[in-house]
């Protein structure tokens, strides 16, 4: 058995947030004690009025050694944005 | 001047004031850093309590030479009346778990009679507290649960500090004159009253951890009298220090 509690992410929804950002991990030995460590580690300053945690073993992270084929290819489509037309007023958080 | 108001004022303030004294001393200490963060937000929490009895307690004290600074650190030993159980020391994290514990228990119970005192001051640091202890109590009644339910080694150790502690819980629920003259005209909370849900509350939480309950025979006292034990000298040459060498600094 390893010594070390695993490692957690945490996400915080700050209270005009829309979304949960990832704000960190931590250690604990499961969920209940990583959302207690959680609040206590990342919203003691009123940083947030939702968590998610999740262990970071079920996370399935993409090899920084394949950053070239992965992302390159978007980097000179511009056009993809979309910034060449305007966007009507009601059409929010764009 | 109001004594019987002022002494127990005084009497809430310094639990909440030696506990946070003992569980700021693992600030960096703690066994993880999470944990290190739990206990020393919990302090931070009840400072803030404290402040606020000690302001009021100043006030009402009617001495514009009494503040809150000099009520927190320029008493002599005798003049603090905190329960024997918070002065007790962290041996080990499964001794300052269960400190909390047999404190925190105790404290929810009070702060939700507290709420109902005829005093509007006292109902709101109530009011504000509450919030904070309920929280308190979940992250130590948990962290009993764990401890005992745990390991043989988390098991044996967490057993040892619930069988030393026990002594000083009878003590909680032991009335001063002025707790009694509060308790007369409304203000205070009658303890007696708690004292059979308490120990319903703590004996639920040390069954499911599969610890023990002991059954004590003896119980410490003198603390509430301002007789406390040999730890008590050592808490307040550690807390009361800066102020003494620099009278009057500020930050």
């Amino acid at each position: 058995m390893s010594k070390n509690w695993p490692l957690w992410e945490v996400f915080v929804r700050s209270k005009n947030g829309l979304e949960h950002r990832h704000c960190g991990s931590l250690h604990a030995a499961d969920a209940q004690m990583a959302m207690a460590n959680a609040r206590d580690v990342y919203t003691r300053r009123s940083e947030g009025v939702s968590i998610w945690v999740v262990e970071s073993s079920h996370i399935t992270a993409s090899n920084p050694e394949n950053n070239g084929e992965m992302f390159e290819p978007a980097a000179d489509k511009v056009y993809r944005h979309p910034t060449f037309y305007d966007l009507p007023d009601e059409v929010k958080h764009m | 001047m109001n004594n019987n108001l002022y002494n127990y004022i005084i009497g809430i303030a310094d639990n909440s004031l030696i506990l946070g004294q003992r569980l700021g001393e693992l600030c960096g200490h703690g066994p993880s850093l999470e944990t290190d963060i739990a206990c020393t937000n919990i302090s931070l929490d009840l400072f803030g309590q404290v402040r606020s009895y000690f302001q009021y307690a100043a006030q009402v004290s009617g001495d514009e030479k009494t503040t809150e600074d000099t009520l927190a650190f320029l008493r002599i030993e005798r003049e603090y009346k905190n329960v024997l159980l918070v002065e007790q020391p962290n041996t080990d994290f499964g001794y300052t778990i269960v400190r909390q514990f047999l404190f925190d228990a105790y404290h929810l119970l009070f702060l939700r009679e507290l709420e109902n005192s005829k005093d509007q001051t006292l109902v709101a640091i109530a009011k504000k507290s509450v919030k904070e202890v309920s929280y308190h109590w979940r992250f130590s009644s948990d962290w009993v649960r764990r401890l005992g339910d745990g390991t043989t080694e988390s098991h044996g150790r967490v057993q040892e500090a619930v069988t030393d502690l026990w002594m000083y819980t009878d003590e909680l629920f032991h009335q001063t004159d002025a707790d009694q003259a509060m308790i007369a005209t409304g203000v205070g909370v009658n303890t007696s009253a708690l004292k059979e849900r308490y120990y319903q509350m703590i004996t639920e939480v040390l069954e499911e951890a599969t610890l023990e309950v002991p059954e004590s025979k003896y119980w410490h006292k003198g603390g509430k009298q301002g007789i406390h034990s040999e730890h008590m000298g050592y808490i307040l040459s550690d807390m009361q220090y800066m102020q003494r060498t620099y009278p009057n600094m500020e930050w």
